[in-house]
């Protein structure tokens, strides 16, 4: 581990459309283990928002408790970060994502903070469709507590403490699409060729977008009998197909062959070229994928890459008819009714 | 009869007797506004079960010309409409009282008191002789005992039937009937009754400029006007209509020219997320709220642990209702004050603001926002089931438009870029505890920082260096007492400036306190007062107490928890504070304090409670 953070960067590092290169969109350093899934995360997004070029403060990052949670201080310093507490992420980022709709929603979270804690927030939140995006960095393992079995663990699988786990895993991605979430992705940390274009289209997506990324403990539950160790992900990982983002303002870049490539317009104006084998899987039907999860499970697959997609969903302010200013900017003129009104209301109670 | 009837123009209470769910409760309204109308105040109490319906339910009635909006004690007349109490109702009511029943079966026998008035009057029958429709059948006899009663009080009945014409204006095929209904019961009275009741309304002029609402009506229009524009919430009784009114108001009131609206409105899965919401909200700049009562406070305590150590501001209303635990959800009492006051683990103190009537939920709601933000720190509305459910004759609410609302130090693009120094979110550099904080968003390279419930530095960095740690709790402790001169300050009250006796009481039990004080000093005992309205205490609270021998502390939960925070507050009075309390869930009674208040002067050992408990304990002679 490092304990201090080095400042040199190459000075011909490449430039955003903003002016800006990957540095301006770094954090402070990791104090997470070395090799930790989570770091190579916290690098995919730190890329993705380059790559988007979004402008940093316009970015919050919102984390519960945990690990995972800690990473929002290793990526992203010049956005406002909200540690918050165990599990509880998703309201706070609904009352911020409420407060202002015209900022971008990285929440980060772990399988502890969701799966458990925050499995009643999580659910609810995807019902609302609050437009974020919600990476899980799941391990399968509680870290920070030393090496306790997650709700994610699958049957059977044993961590560093070496008894196997006994009690069914939630799979967050099978949840988060029967409860209508019209993004769902999940992928692997050291897999950034797959996580950032998923980043990316999650940013994009409008709506709730979930992430579930496959992220090895190193010290708690990286051993041969774990299905959450780097060894065994990356000999049991199986793509949907390969994927890239195109943002609207920028030229396509990536081309690929007309008849294996489809093509989805998001709602701003982004596509999602994406790259399927023939006969592989329809992430627009919410049915098939459902059963694709379900089959890959019984193969011992780990099905990554984008697993469902519905571009024509309604967050959560469209929902409610909320106004487009954010609410946040909104001052006395806009919101008192004023003394005639109550002096009317006065006279209707006497 | 040897008991002579009572007999009181604009003096009495009056209590009905319902089934849940049969419509009483508009029909008791309309009796008890029309008293109102008629220029007297009136104090409705509703006394409900948690059920919709089938269960017993009662609405009482103080007509008081003195304008006294407590709760008085003791009952002059029933409305006898529910088989299943009525035995009940016929025991409590007053010797001399009257007891009206429907007389379409005969009373049994065991009704035998011989100091009661039984007015009978065959409501089942003339439903039965005069509507087809089951449901009018039901709905119109609460009609018909109400033209009764206007008979027997002498009321004018062009009130009541204006305000059937109002309550129908949109429904007008209604008026005729509910008049038809009015009449029907008004001249079987005449008819019948004559002469018999020594109780009547009489016109007055002494309601001014008054209102008649709710305190949970006001307190959402309160959120309106202080500008509050999101609303995280999960359902509970009795702080549901909060939110509701709220969002009624808002929909009246809050739409852009495109119909949009200038709010929003979350019901939460549960109430840790409502308070989550409302954090996550203020966080982001925008004032958000969440209403709850004591199950939810419970629920929402981490968080508010969260938004005291980070600093955020949140409004949060809570209206008590009776505990422990589910308690009993639709009966009143002021049982939170140390929970809120203290609420979540670690070091925690919030600001409580306490209102005692409408006029105040609305003006402490709005204002509660500015104080929140002053302080960015949590701000708890202290209302109750009382005030919150019952309608109360209130001051009118006032608003001054050139009013602005304080959003504490938030810096500006523009600040950040004209500050020399290094800007640090916890640094206290105003030296009153409480540092300037930034939205989200504001800059592109200044001002963003990490928000976090664990300990942190001034600049907002995580650290586990204790002299850190500790420098920055005591900041808080600095804010705390910055906090004392922004809360509104107490009421206080001499009536004799040498009198060694006093009483502190707050929110709902301030209206009967005062009226058992005012019967007191008519008796020549002269007591001063002080009404708590916030917390922490201003310093003017201790020096009162310093002042007297002897401090009643009126309040309405077991154990006695305003007088355990002034203690613990004040680091004084454990012998001097004397307890009166009242824990039947109930609205704590005038009368009853005052009998208490005179026993405990007069040196009597008496028990703390104005109620009757199983062990004979707090019954009153």
């Amino acid at each position: 581990m490092s304990y201090l953070k080095s400042t040199f960067r190459h000075p011909e590092s490449p430039k955003n459309d903003l002016g800006y290169t990957q540095a301006n969109y770094e954090g402070a350093l990791s104090t997470l283990c070395a090799g930790c899934g989570h770091d190579s995360i916290s690098n995919s997004i730190i890329k993705a928002c380059f790559e988007l070029s979004l402008e940093p403060h316009r970015i919050a990052k919102m984390s519960g408790i945990g690990c995972s949670s800690k990473t929002p201080a290793y990526f992203l310093s010049n956005s406002h970060g909200f540690n918050s507490v165990h599990g509880r992420m998703p309201s706070v980022t609904t009352g911020a994502n409420m407060a202002n709709r015209d900022l971008t929603y990285i929440g980060v979270s772990g399988d502890g903070d969701t799966a458990s804690i925050g499995m009643g927030q999580f659910m609810h939140l995807v019902r609302r469709n609050l437009n974020m995006v919600y990476i899980v960095m799941n391990n399968g393992v509680y870290g920070l507590t030393k090496g306790q079995d997650s709700a994610t663990a699958d049957v059977g699988s044993a961590s560093k403490k070496g008894v196997p786990n006994m009690y069914e895993p939630m799979d967050l991605c099978e949840l988060a699409i029967s409860l209508g979430s019209g993004y769902v992705a999940r992928s692997f940390s050291g897999d950034k060729e797959q996580l950032v274009p998923l980043i990316k289209g999650a940013i994009k997506h409008n709506g709730f977008a979930l992430i579930d990324v496959v992220s090895p403990c190193v010290t708690f539950n990286n051993t041969p009998n774990s299905t959450k160790s780097y060894e065994w992900v990356r000999d049991h990982k199986e793509a949907t197909g390969t994927f890239d983002l195109v943002p609207h303002e920028q030229e396509i870049t990536v081309q690929a062959p007309k008849d294996k490539t489809e093509s989805i317009t998001l709602h701003d104006g982004s596509v999602i070229n994406l790259q399927r084998q023939p006969g592989s899987l329809d992430v627009r039907c919410r049915e098939s994928v459902l059963q694709a999860l379900e089959e890959a499970k019984q193969n011992k697959q780990v099905l990554t890459g984008l697993l469902h997609l519905n571009t024509d969903s309604s967050n959560t302010h469209e929902i409610i008819n909320t106004c487009d200013a954010p609410l946040n900017t909104l001052g006395e003129k806009e919101l008192c009714p004023g003394s005639a009104v109550l002096e009317a209301i006065n006279e209707s109670l006497r | 009869m040897a008991t002579p009837r009572i007999e009181a123009v604009n003096d009495f209470v009056i209590r009905f007797a319902n089934v849940n769910g049969t419509g009483s409760a508009s029909a008791n309204n309309m009796f008890s506004k029309a008293v109102f109308r008629m220029g007297v105040p009136v104090s409705p109490k509703n006394i409900f079960p948690s059920n919709i319906q089938g269960l017993p339910t009662w609405f009482e009635v103080r007509v008081t010309e003195k304008g006294y909006m407590g709760s008085r004690g003791d009952v002059d007349f029933v409305v006898a409409i529910n088989g299943q109490t009525m035995k009940q109702d016929y025991e409590t009511l007053m010797p001399g009282g009257y007891f009206m029943y429907d007389s379409t079966k005969a009373l049994p026998r065991e009704f035998k008191r011989d100091d009661v008035i039984e007015i009978g009057i065959p409501l089942t029958q003339m439903c039965i002789d005069n509507y087809t429709n089951p449901r009018q059948r039901q709905l119109f006899k609460n009609i018909i005992y109400v033209g009764a009663l206007a008979y027997l009080f002498d009321m004018e009945f062009e009130v009541l039937t204006g305000m059937v014409k109002d309550q129908f204006a949109k429904k007008e095929k209604l008026i005729a009937p509910n008049i038809g209904a009015l009449e029907l019961g008004f001249n079987y009275a005449k008819e019948h009754f004559e002469g018999v009741c020594g109780l009547s309304v009489s016109r007055r002029d002494n309601v001014g400029d008054s209102i008649m609402i709710d305190g949970n009506s006001a307190t959402g229009l309160g959120a309106v006007y202080g500008g509050a524009t999101f609303a995280g919430w999960y359902p509970i009784t009795p702080s549901t209509s909060v939110v509701e009114a709220y969002e009624k108001y808002a929909n009246k009131f809050r739409k852009d020219e495109n119909g949009k609206n200038k709010f929003a409105i979350l019901q939460a899965e549960d109430e840790l997320s409502a308070m989550g919401m409302a954090i996550g909200g203020n966080w982001n700049g925008a004032r958000s709220f969440t209403a709850t009562s004591g199950p939810g406070l419970s629920l929402m305590s981490e968080f508010i642990g969260l938004a005291y150590f980070a600093e955020i501001p949140v409004v949060l209303i809570d209206v008590q209702r009776s505990g422990p635990s589910t308690g009993m959800p639709t009966r009143t009492q002021q049982s939170d004050v140390i929970s809120a006051a203290y609420a979540s683990h670690g070091d925690t103190k919030h600001v409580l603001l306490i209102p005692c009537d409408p006029a105040e939920c609305f003006e402490m709601t709005a204002t509660a926002f500015d104080v929140a933000d002053r302080l960015q720190t949590p701000v708890i509305v202290l209302s109750d089931l009382d005030l919150g459910m019952n309608d109360h004759v209130s001051r009118p609410f006032k608003w001054d438009d050139d009013r602005k609302y304080d959003r504490g130090k938030v810096l500006t693009a523009e600040d950040l870029d004209n500050m020399q120094e290094r800007w640090g979110r916890y640094k206290d550099v105003d030296g009153d505890g409480i540092g300037y904080r930034t939205y989200p968003g504001t800059h592109p390279t200044k001002g963003s920082y990490f928000t976090r419930g664990s300990s942190h530095d001034e600049y907002a960095a995580y650290t586990e260096d204790s002299s850190v740690y500790e420098a920055n709790m005591e900041r808080l402790v600095k804010k705390w007492d910055t906090a004392k001169e922004v809360a509104p300050r107490p009421q206080i009250k001499y009536r004799d400036k040498d009198s060694k006796v006093a009483a502190i009481f707050y929110g709902t039990s301030a209206q009967a306190s005062y009226e058992a004080l005012d019967g007191l000093e008519e008796e020549g005992t002269k007591i001063n007062t002080c009404r708590i309205k916030s917390f922490p205490f201003h310093p003017d609270i201790g020096k009162f107490i310093e002042e007297h021998d002897t401090i009643f502390v009126i309040e309405q939960n077991r154990d006695a928890q305003m007088r355990t925070l002034l203690i613990n507050e004040f680091n004084t009075g454990t012998e001097r504070l004397r307890s009166i309390l009242n824990i039947d869930g109930m609205p704590i009674r005038a009368r009853r304090i005052k009998r208490k208040i005179e026993r405990m002067l007069n040196g009597e050992a008496v028990s703390p409670f104005t109620t009757v408990n199983s062990s004979g304990e707090g019954v009153e002679a």
